[in-house]
């Protein structure tokens, strides 16, 4: 298991890498620089703007430098918004960002196979029925329409929590919160209900299950000791693939509900091409993307004791 | 609705093809036309299909006239602005209508691109098999685990808002589970015994590829395809919802729904409508890939 971690950390670094060297590059073939404004200014400012950031240098030597800055740890500064360096922005927002991320997560997972369980326990059944119809309401409507419609109902109509994005003084507070975790847990709810209902129906025709209600255990113990066991292995291989459409998902979410994430940085700084900033929430996730996708195969092995992480 | 067969219903079926000698079509198409979920589905889809088309042309509004004295009108009779207005005064039928079309030429499209790439690459790996396979697989896995529509927002700003690059973009970004699943199945269907029977028998190497792996690869791709347009139009909307997608004054679903969203305290009927024929689009086929896969592959049900 030692090696096996050793191996996709090996992995995981040329591809952190590659991310960061085509993301580097692809945002400066990008037309137009941060210092563009409306009205252009003399040469010689422009100039010793560009020095400032070391931008006047060919673009090797720019993309070396970044490089070895980055090495130290040193995403260096934002060129769009004064006196702020990327890491400032980026620990800012990262709180909001992984609050709404991690109870999304929560609740998707933990919702979303008990629905599943459920609907396939009773399979046929109305209780089956309306589980699985609720879920591919969850994966018919995305994030930016439920977003703006729970915000139009929960929030101006029926005024049960305030709207607007969080409060500066205040900071995170559950009443605010609440609706965005539930519009971005909504679709994971749904898939992952749908992905266990699939798998517990197959686990449960299966031999050693009838073996177990043959020899006389309780339908709780043959459910939570032998069914559950395998049945929720599809849903951890998922998790690496939820996680990136959550973290993805938080984009349109912290800008529906104008809160103050690391996602809603991106977007904005991509179109003002503030090179620091996109590489450095793109760094981020990718490196999150890559950890939590390793987290979900070793815990896949955990679970299913035929994997062996050999060679 | 017989959205969930029974077991019995399935051995049943099981039992006919075996004494009639049907097809796999035959049968798969029998129980598709059984799911009544589907079948309204792909009734209701037509209908759309045709509104985009043709219902465009015959609306009496055209979607990017400004009707300057007539901004956010709630839906009424009069002059059939149905829909009501939007922020700039125009129909939101037209509005709609054309951003439904959008959308699904996008959907289609930005599908085929991700099944040619899939079905390449997979096939490839499947039959070419050992290293090469090992190797294209891995990439795909580590493609699996990228931030990819951080790259797609990057090639939007980078290359502009560009409707072929949509189609581009998505496709490129949406064809791995398309490479694994006809990897998987040439895998699978290259040792399989009726494959070796055929070969035994005589049967020539064409024959044997359009009669037995054609048809066996042909189920999960088409369910996948099915299942894979909603995801494709859910692509761009979010892009569009971004601001990254179709340029005004053409629109897509996605973008409607932004310009709603932001419009829905004075004027709510600006996101409904869009939202709405979003969520009956994604229904439709969410429920007909549903129905196509049960139908092809009724094990799970």
């Amino acid at each position: 298991m030692f090696g096996f971690v050793l191996r996709r950390i090996g992995v995981a670094i040329p591809t952190i890498l590659v991310i960061i060297t085509v993301a580097f590059f692809m945002m400066r073939a990008a037309p137009g620089g941060p210092f563009d404004l409306e009205r252009p200014m003399p040469e010689e400012t422009r100039q010793v703007i560009l020095a400032n950031y070391g931008m006047d240098q060919p673009l090797w030597r720019q993309y070396v430098d970044y490089m070895g800055n980055l090495f130290q740890g040193d995403l260096g500064p934002s060129l769009k918004l004064r006196d702020k360096r990327v890491s400032e922005i980026i620990a800012e927002g990262f709180p909001v960002s992984a609050t709404i991320g991690l109870f999304s997560m929560a609740l998707a997972i933990g919702l979303g196979s008990l629905l599943g369980s459920i609907a396939a326990l009773r399979q046929n059944t109305a209780g089956d029925f309306s589980i699985m119809t609720f879920a591919m309401v969850g994966i018919s409507i995305p994030p930016f329409v439920m977003g703006p419609i729970l915000a139009l109902v929960f929030g101006l109509y029926l005024g049960l929590v305030p709207t607007g994005g969080l409060d500066p003084r205040l900071g995170m507070t559950p009443d605010r919160l609440v609706l965005p975790i539930i519009t971005l847990a909504l679709p994971q709810i749904a898939i992952i209900a749908r992905l266990m209902r699939a798998s517990m129906i197959e686990v449960i025709r299966s031999n050693y299950i009838r073996t177990a209600r043959a020899k006389g255990l309780s339908a709780p113990a043959v459910i939570f000791k032998h069914a559950l066991r395998s049945a929720v292995l599809p849903l951890v291989s998922y998790l690496g693939p939820a996680s990136a459409a959550v973290l993805s998902g938080s984009l349109v979410i912290e800008r529906v509900f104008q809160l103050p994430g690391i996602g809603k940085h991106f977007v904005d700084a991509a179109l003002q091409r503030d090179y620091t900033v996109v590489m450095g929430v793109v760094i981020i996730y990718a490196a999150l993307i890559i950890l939590l996708n390793l987290l979900a195969d070793l815990f896949y092995g955990v679970l299913n004791p035929k994997v062996k992480y050999e060679s | 609705m017989s959205l969930i067969s029974t077991p019995q219903e399935k051995t049943d079926l099981m039992e006919t093809a075996a004494v009639r000698g049907r097809s796999l079509w035959d049968d798969a198409l029998a129980r598709l036309l059984r799911n009544r979920a589907a079948v309204t589905s792909m009734v209701v889809l037509a209908i759309l299909v045709l509104l985009a088309t043709i219902g465009q042309a015959l609306w009496i509004h055209d979607y990017d006239t400004i009707y300057r004295d007539k901004v956010w009108i709630a839906p009424t009779l009069e002059d059939w602005h149905i829909l009501g207005t939007d922020a700039q005064g125009r129909d939101m039928v037209a509005r709609i209508l054309v951003g439904l079309g959008v959308s699904l030429m996008v959907g289609v499209v930005a599908t085929i691109v991700s099944l040619a790439i899939g079905v390449t690459w997979g096939a490839t790996a499947g039959f070419v098999g050992g290293k090469i396979d090992q190797a294209m697989m891995r990439f795909v896995d580590i493609l699996y685990s990228l931030p990819f529509i951080f790259f797609v927002i990057i090639l939007m700003v980078v290359f502009g808002r560009n409707i072929v690059l949509i189609f581009v973009a998505i496709g490129a970004v949406e064809w791995l589970t398309m490479a694994r699943i006809v990897r998987g199945q040439t895998l699978a269907l290259k040792n399989m015994e009726f494959v070796e029977a055929a070969y035994a028998a005589g049967v020539s190497r064409f024959r044997t590829i359009q009669r037995h792996i054609i048809p066996n690869v042909l189920g999960p791709v088409v369910v996948y395809v099915t299942l894979m347009i909603p995801v494709v139009i859910l692509a761009e909307s979010f892009l569009s919802f971004l601001g990254l997608g179709v340029q005004e004054p053409l629109t897509s679903l996605g973008r409607l729904i932004s310009a709603g969203a932001q419009d829905m305290e004075p004027a709510p009927w600006t996101l409904i409508g869009p939202a709405v024929t979003m969520m009956v689009t994604l229904f439709c086929l969410n429920f007909i890939g549903d129905g196509l896969r049960d139908a092809i592959d009724p094990k799970d049900r």
